[in-house]
């Protein structure tokens, strides 16, 4: 990260420098989580949960230019825990699933801007990927992050991040060819 | 480099993360194998459709009011923790009291009173094991001291 959070962070304690770091990561917070758990309520309130945690342990932070991708991994925790407890479908086997079972998530359309039939139906089958994959996806296309900026925050590798990125897509093509394959 | 190479290399093309001399081993390999040829249209496509996706923004008035709910979120935490450490506090006092006095009671039968004396020998083992138990996982816990 850059100078600004260095010096947020300098006042670890206070309150208003703290503010100054939640209205700067609010809304990639917002969207990371509505990534994962696909609705607008959900997502408030986890990304408002993750802060809260951050707030609680910033003494564990030793790198003052880490705090995004440290923040990062408190909020994908969360929502990890979070899919993990709403997941139902998700731990069958691919071919055991119906296309009708896979647009029953509860990745609500209404998050989606601008609307139409394919945009809904990728949606929904965002919802339907893996943590990891769903993961990747997220930081790669709704936070229009680099490779790098991806690497960093889920420290890893450049190479990592494109064979994630790679069983992913993987993963969601196949999800789509379900789905098309019921109508 | 085998087809699975050139797969990684398809993302970071399809993604615009490609050195240009990468790029042009890349295009390639495109041109000689009709099997990452193939495949290599249907990620560009899939790529292309999930860009559109755009969330709907919230309304202006949640992010006003954003900073104001985690701030009433970590004052609240911290009155929870406050009023918790509180009530043990309290009833700890209120209830050693409460035994003192039926112990001091000459009107309370013996059974009484030696069953609530038991009573706590039990509470107090099983606090004792509890605790034991915790402090052993956590000075074993080989993850404590990992930060970030």
């Amino acid at each position: 990260m850059n100078g600004t959070d260095n010096q947020i962070l300098q006042a670890r304690s206070s309150a208003a420098m703290f503010e100054t770091c939640v209205m700067k990561y609010m809304k990639d917070s917002y969207r990371i989580a509505l990534g994962f758990c696909g609705n607008h309520q959900d997502a408030l309130e986890l990304s408002q949960e993750a802060f809260l945690k951050a707030y609680r342990s910033i003494r564990h932070l030793q790198n003052n230019d880490k705090f995004f991708p440290w923040f990062y991994q408190i909020l994908r925790n969360l929502c990890f825990d979070y899919m993990r407890k709403k997941k139902t479908q998700a731990a069958q086997p691919l071919d055991e699933i119906t296309s009708e079972k896979l647009m029953q998530n509860n990745f609500d359309p209404e998050a989606i801007a601008e609307r139409n039939e394919t945009k809904e139906i990728i949606w929904k089958a965002i919802g339907q990927l893996d943590e990891k994959h769903r993961e990747i996806i997220i930081l790669r296309h709704f936070l229009n992050q680099s490779y790098e900026q991806i690497a960093k925050n889920l420290f890893c590798s450049k190479g990592t991040v494109m064979s994630r990125l790679y069983y992913g897509r993987r993963q969601l093509k196949e999800i789509l060819s379900t789905m098309k394959g019921g109508h | 480099m085998t087809c699975q190479d050139y797969k990684n290399l398809m993302m970071a093309y399809i993604d615009g993360e490609l050195e240009a001399e990468a790029k042009k081993t890349f295009e390639e390999h495109l041109q000689s194998c009709k099997e990452c040829s193939d495949e290599f249209k249907e990620f560009k496509q899939l790529k292309q459709h999930t860009d559109e996706i755009k969330f709907t923004e919230p309304e202006e008035r949640i992010w006003e009011q954003y900073w104001q709910n985690v701030y009433n979120r970590t004052e609240r935490a911290t009155g929870w923790i406050l009023f918790s450490i509180a009530s043990i506090l309290l009833l700890a006092y209120g209830g050693f009291k409460a035994i003192e006095a039926i112990i001091r009671d000459p009107s309370v039968g013996l059974i009484l009173k030696a069953a609530l004396l038991i009573l706590i020998a039990g509470a107090a083992v099983l606090f004792v094991s509890v605790l034991r138990e915790r402090i052993y996982f956590w000075k074993n816990d080989r993850y404590k001291d990992v930060r970030r």
